[in-house]
């Protein structure tokens, strides 16, 4: 056996002494309690040990086959939006104090939950809410959660979501509230976009646990009816649940304030790489109201005093509900969340600050703005697909163009564009349609050249 | 904020006497002492009563408190029947707690004479334990008295198990469910949570989880005996039928049509129709059957068989048995102790089981 | 005992940094901001003039949010601070805290994920600019198969429940599929499997059955048999377990869930003791799941995020949540085709950064170090075991039938409980007075009165347990004579004891600094 780097006791000196204190001669002894027929005995096929130049070396060779984000125009969302990290996100991110603890108590881990405190704050003060639970993996698990405590809070087990919900978010909603919900589309206005108040109203009932809405929608435009359909929610004793892009609350509504019961929403805009997908950050706020924290499947803390005076601490909140609620259980709700994005994420926000998210959100939204304005110049070219007002995302279609977007992004790519995500088989009744995105990232020259990309290719 | 606490002290004549005999010095008024020194800092918020000298007066001077002294007794020859006058006194007195220093049998006594009427609480000082009432050392339990004065525990029904004597007096020793007192309760300072000090699901909302489930599993035309125990209660409650807290009741369509029945009545009763038999676990040891519920004898165990027997439980029931140990079974009749012994499935929970061994 | 001057005096002279850091809202000067934000230029603006008319009015956010005004290095100052009042495995000794498995991270995994060739890629970018993320997804997989034998592995769960979810979710379409789901509505689990293991099939609509442990510490085959039944759709535990116990009647309970009808999903979390010793695919598990932030060294960030894929059999691969990462011979690509998919169980593809840090780790670890590995994970443990047995007030429940355990222990202070009056919790409030992690205790339900659980992998020195068994010394020498230092503990930390009456009060409690404000104002 080698000695390696990372295992001290390797050494087969202290190894020695340490089986001698054992009285034990082999170490394979100690392994006599797994049974011997099922022992596995032969090599794993497997590289040898390997040093840590060549490791990094042979990685970052398969990593240079990527192509990141900065090394073309990226003009994607759907779930995962390109935005700016600033260099002090990462620097505390990286702290290896906050890297590689896990889950000690207030005492020695003092700091993650003074951070984790001030983020939930910052999110409670955005979407408008008294409560906010600890982060879970991404949106679409926060929206399960939702899902799954407006089951167990009104007994009734339906919920209403747009029929223009990200399909993928969706199908991770019915799986997180699977025994406990039947989930149910509301029609969407062809003109607008907008959720139909009157298929609404046709489908909500007294077995109606909650509406759930997106603001801004998957789609891209703002639901400008959210209050009508909090309150037609309501009216049958169902909640109303919103799932939000949280730089969108720089300019918009928070939540709280049209009649939300619940908030979710990707905190992966704030501060997170992108990762290949794997930098997410789900978050959801509620009531301050014991039966909605009694129902969430998150863990909760509290600020508190402490035996010094001027001393802040932390305490978990409701403790005993734990994996054993009664008849319907929550998901597990120990161990491993994302708070080391939600540190990152309360980083953000004090950089960003009130002014900032303000102006984030503005140059955003005009940079969309400019973006449409551009490629609705583009013969047959269709921007946005609905008469409402937009934020970051919008609807592209080529049907006129007689291009699918699989095409029409396969030639952008020669560009070094990235072209919006391919909707066509999401949303056939829209034809051949994709949703671009743009931020804060997109300079007016990236956009400008996004439009000639596109004049070439659909010549 | 504002409170009246009684303080008990007690233990038969005999016992005492015998006790110094053997060069036993008497354990319960250090242990009082303990436990009263933990409400010290609270003495201007609430009025201590007790009876005179060691029955409570000397200890409690002694910690430094100014008692009201009620009741009158025979200096060092106390009984149980003080106990139980003292009880009474301090009910009629309407004192917000009932802190009593003791064993099973002062606990028998304190809830012979106030039953459910007044919180109570046990500081341990018996041999052996097996109500449900007592904190789980001296300290603990005065710790508890603190802080239900204070308003920040909630209150429960426990055990209350003494000697049963009927037993005894033909020679076998066991203990029998007598009652319950209410009781304040933080998981790990009362005796019966004795899995460890790591939070404990809510004792309430388990047995009403398990109510759910069972009364969905229930059937119009089947009869439901339904055994002593609070977690059994549940189910009734939640059946909105009546039920006796201590006896053996028989429901049916949703209804109680028989109220604390013997084994004649029982039998009468079952003849001929399909019936269930929903039981708890009784006491710290975890009788299923045979402490508590003997009205469900043998022959009647024969009659409904065995596969219509549903047995409940809480988690925290399964805990406070020690793990690792069997439920157990004392029907009287051994061929029927075997037939319920083995590995059985027991009700934990909404659409929750336990495999869990019972022996006799 | 060599050297334990020196430790007792370094650990004696332990103090936690207290700054006594302010709420960031405390901190907060009106007109200070963090950052400039990049605004479009004049021809942008000109263009498309007041975007936000286009927003309803009532729909306008009438005030600014409350967000912190501070200056960028006033807020890396307060985090910085905060970090500094944080443990990691970094820090000092986390032999306390078992079933997480705190191992060292290797600082070059986390160059090679903070390179923007990994961390500016967007998940829906052309396949063909990926590849590289692709192929480090599909060799992980590969390698997780060897090291498990399982056939295929989906490296979408976040965490352990997530997997354990998900893999609930398999179980339940496989007999969807096969028309029996109506029939097997039962899943069967043991106490001391992680609670997930319980909590997930009924979050899927199983009723849960769970066996209990004999005086052995494992369950009886018989008690297993008596749950079993047409009913049965699988079995869902944790072998070996949190007690560091295995359950060598794994390969009994397979056979009888099998004979059943049923499948057999085994939690891997605790791996790190049988890394190329025991392939639980070979054993008969249907499915299992590693946690790559457990027995894969990637970091524990706080809390997350981690990693926890999911492995099956061949004939359970069609339900595998997409996408699925495959290799066509020339290329890899994003598999959507499996109609029988259970679909999502999270967005996107897992948890990348992760993936590429366990990748790097297998590779420098090879054949030879996980096999090292998991010795030295065992060596240890019993190694630290036998310190521990010597205390005064510590016993190791199922001793008897289980003197040598795997790669974590759980015990007892409720001898110390009894005798002293102080337990677990006191034990955790003062060790980290000498500059040491807590302990982990247990899961729920309690089964062991007063446990506390340490597990300590092969990244700590013979030096490190031995400094954890002399704090453990230590403690109980206090609880037995000076037990009020224990009482009164913490002292060295950066605060003094929480008070914790806000926890189940809803007029204290406050999760936001606007609710602390609102009820303590």
């Amino acid at each position: 056996m080698p000695v390696h780097p990372y295992i001290p006791n390797s050494d087969p000196e202290v190894k020695k002494e340490m089986l001698r204190a054992l009285g034990v001669k082999d170490a394979e002894e100690l392994f006599a309690v797994i049974p011997e027929k099922i022992r596995f005995r032969k090599n794993l096929n497997l590289p040898p040990s390997t040093p840590e130049y060549e490791v990094r070396r042979h990685v970052e060779q398969i990593l240079a086959k990527n192509k990141n984000s900065n090394e073309m125009l990226t003009f994607v969302g759907g779930g995962c939006w390109p935005h700016y990290v600033p260099a002090v996100c990462d620097e505390i991110n990286s702290r290896s104090e906050f890297l590689t603890a896990y889950t000690g108590d207030v005492y020695s881990d003092l700091g993650r939950f003074q951070a984790l405190f001030e983020f939930q704050s910052m999110i409670g003060e955005l979407v408008g809410m008294d409560a906010v639970t600890f982060p879970t993996y991404d949106w679409p698990t926060a929206a399960g959660d939702a899902l799954r405590m407006a089951a167990i809070l009104t007994g009734r087990h339906e919920i209403l979501v747009p029929k223009t919900i990200n399909p993928d978010r969706l199908s991770v909603m019915s799986n997180f509230s699977g025994s406990l919900a039947r989930i149910k589309h509301v029609g969407y206005d062809r003109q607008t976009g907008q959720m139909s108040l009157e298929d609404l109203k046709s489908k909500i009932s007294t077995n109606t646990a909650a509406v759930y809405i997106e603001n801004p929608s998957y789609l891209g435009f703002i639901e400008t009816d959210c209050k009508e359909i909090g309150e037609i929610a309501h009216d049958k004793g169902a909640l109303f649940l919103v799932g939000v892009e949280p730089l969108s609350l720089g300019i918009l509504a928070p939540p709280g304030e049209y009649g939300a019961d619940i908030v979710c929403g990707e905190g992966q805009p704030l501060g997170v790489h992108m990762s290949y997908g794997g930098g997410s950050l789900g978050f959801l706020g509620c009531h301050d109201d014991e039966r909605y924290l009694s129902a969430t499947g998150h863990r909760l803390i509290s600020i508190t005093k402490t035996k010094r005076e001027g001393e802040w601490g932390f305490t978990f909140v409701l403790p005993e509900r734990s994996m054993y609620t009664g008849r319907d259980k929550s998901a597990c709700i120990t161990g491993t969340s994302t708070i080391l994005w939600a540190i990152t994420g309360a980083v953000y926000l004090s950089l960003l600050g009130p002014k900032g998210i303000k102006e984030l959100a503005e140059t955003i939204m005009k940079n969309s703005y400019y973006t449409i304005k551009r490629l609705s110049e583009i013969n047959g070219v269709r921007v946005p697909l609905f008469n409402s007002p937009h934020f970051e995302e919008y609807t592209v279609n080529f049907d006129k163009t007689r291009r699918s977007v699989r095409e029409v992004n396969k030639a952008l790519m020669k560009f070094g564009i990235q072209g919006g995500k391919d909707i066509s088989s999401e949303f056939p009744e829209l034809g051949s349609t994709a949703l671009y995105c743009t931020t804060e990232l997109h300079t007016r020259e990236d956009i400008d050249k996004l439009g000639s990309a596109l004049d070439e290719v659909l010549r | 904020m504002g409170g009246k606490v009684g303080l008990k002290g007690t233990d038969g004549k005999e016992i005492i006497q015998k006790a110094r005999e053997l060069g036993a010095t008497q354990a319960s008024p250090a242990r009082a002492v303990e436990a009263l020194q933990r409400l010290l800092p609270l003495k201007v918020e609430f009025e201590l009563i007790t009876y005179p000298f060691d029955m409570g007066e000397e200890e409690a001077i002694h910690c430094g408190f100014e008692p009201k002294v009620v009741g009158r007794i025979q200096q060092g020859a106390t009984s149980a029947a003080d106990t139980r006058a003292a009880a009474k006194e301090m009910l009629s007195l309407h004192v917000d707690l009932i802190l009593f220093v003791g064993g099973d049998g002062t606990a028998r006594d304190v809830y012979e004479s106030v039953g459910k009427s007044i919180p109570a609480l046990g500081v341990p000082a018996g041999v052996k334990i097996h109500s449900g009432v007592f904190g789980v050392n001296p300290g603990k339990a005065g710790e508890l008295a603190a802080k239900f004065l204070r308003g920040e525990t909630k209150l429960q029904d426990a055990e209350v198990m003494d000697v049963d004597e009927e037993a005894f007096r033909i020679g076998r020793l066991s203990a029998k469910l007598y009652g319950y007192l209410r009781v304040p309760y933080e998981e790990e300072l009362i005796q019966s949570a004795k899995g460890g000090s790591s939070t404990i699901l809510d004792e309430k909302m388990s047995q009403q989880t398990i109510a759910d489930y069972v009364v969905e599993l229930m059937e119009e035309d089947w009869y439901y005996v339904l055994g002593p125990g609070t977690t059994v209660k549940a189910v009734a409650d939640r059946l909105g039928a009546t039920k006796t807290l201590l006896g053996v009741d028989v429901v049916h369509g949703g209804k109680t049509v028989a109220s604390d029945v013997n084994e004649e009545q029982l039998l009468r009763l079952i003849e001929g129709r399909k019936v269930k038999i929903i039981v708890s676990p009784i006491g710290q040891q975890g009788f299923i059957f045979g402490r508590g519920n003997q009205q469900i004898s043998p022959k009647i165990i024969r009659k409904v068989g065995v596969e219509n027997i549903w047995v409940i439980a809480t988690r925290n029931k399964l805990s406070s048995i020690q793990v690792g140990r069997p439920f157990l079974v004392d029907t009287g009749e051994e061929d029927v102790n075997k037939m319920l012994s083995g590995y059985r499935r027991i009700i934990t929970g909404y659409k929750e089981e336990v495999v869990a061994k019972v022996a006799a | 005992m060599e050297d334990t001057v020196k430790v007792v005096e370094r650990e004696m002279a332990y103090r936690a940094v207290a700054w006594n850091e302010p709420i960031i809202y405390q901190l907060s000067r009106s007109g200070r901001r963090g950052s400039m934000v990049s605004r479009p230029d004049e021809k942008v603006n000109a263009t498309v003039g007041h975007v936000l008319s286009k927003i309803p009015e009532k729909l306008r956010r009438k005030s600014l949010p409350k967000l912190p005004e501070l200056s960028e290095p006033e807020v890396v100052r307060h985090y910085i601070r905060l970090s500094q009042q944080n443990y990691g495995v970094d820090s000092g000794i986390s032999v306390g805290v078992g079933t997480c498995t705190m191992k060292y991270s290797p600082k070059v995994n986390e160059a090679l994920v903070r390179s923007p060739k990994l961390a500016e890629i967007h998940p829906l970018q052309d396949e063909e600019t990926v590849q590289g993320a692709l192929e480090i997804m599909y060799r992980l997989g590969k390698w997780l198969c060897e090291i498990s034998g399982m056939d295929e592995f989906s490296m979408q769960p976040r965490g352990g429940a997530h997997a354990v979810l998900t893999n609930a979710r398999i179980i339940r379409k496989y007999h969807e599929l096969k028309g029996e789901l109506d029939q097997r509505n039962e899943m069967i689990t043991t106490v001391l499997s992680h609670p997930c293991n319980g909590a997930a099939p009924a979050a899927t609509g199983f009723k849960v059955i769970t066996l209990y442990p004999d005086e052995t510490g494992i369950p009886n085959v018989e008690a297993l048999k008596a749950a079993v039944s047409k009913h049965t759709a699988g079995l869902m535990m944790t072998n070996p377990y949190d007690t560091g116990v295995f359950d060598k009647n794994i390969v009994k309970y397979i056979k009888i869930i099998h004979e059943a009808g049923g499948l057999a999903a085994i939690d891997q979390a605790n791996a790190n003791s049988i890394l190329g010793r025991l392939r639980i695919g070979d054993v008969g598990a249907d499915l299992c799941h590693f946690n790559l932030h457990k027995s894969f060294s990637t970091p524990h960030g706080s809390a997350g995020p981690g990693s926890a894929p999911i492995g099956v059999k061949k004939e359970l691969s069609k339900f595998l949540p997409v996408p699925v990462v495959a290799y066509d011979g020339t290329k890899y690509y994003l598999d959507y085709n499996r109609p029988h998919t259970i679909g999502k169980t999270a967005g996107f593809y897992g948890v990348i950064p992760n993936v590429v840090r366990a990748y790097a780790w297998i590779m420098s670890m090879g054949e030879e170090g996980l096999k090292e590995t998991s010795e030295v994970a065992v060596v240890n443990n019993n190694y630290l075991i036998q310190k521990l047995l010597k205390i005064r007030g510590v016993t190791l429940p199922w001793n008897e039938s289980h003197p040598r355990r795997l790669q974590e222990a759980r015990f007892s202070l409720q001898k110390m409980k009894e005798e002293t009056g102080i337990g677990v919790d006191g034990l955790n409030r003062r060790i980290v007075d000498f500059g040491i992690q807590r302990c982990f205790l247990a899961h729920e339900p309690p089964i062991v009165p007063e446990p506390f659980t340490p597990e300590p992998p092969e990244s700590n020195s013979k030096e490190d347990l031995d400094q954890f068994a002399w704090a453990i010394q230590r403690i109980s020498d206090e609880a037995y004579s000076t037990p009020e230092i224990v009482l009164n503990a913490p002292h060295n930390c950066a605060i003094t004891e929480v008070d914790s009456s806000p926890s189940k009060d809803p007029k204290k409690w406050a999760l936001t600094w606007r609710a602390y404000l609102k009820k303590h104002g």
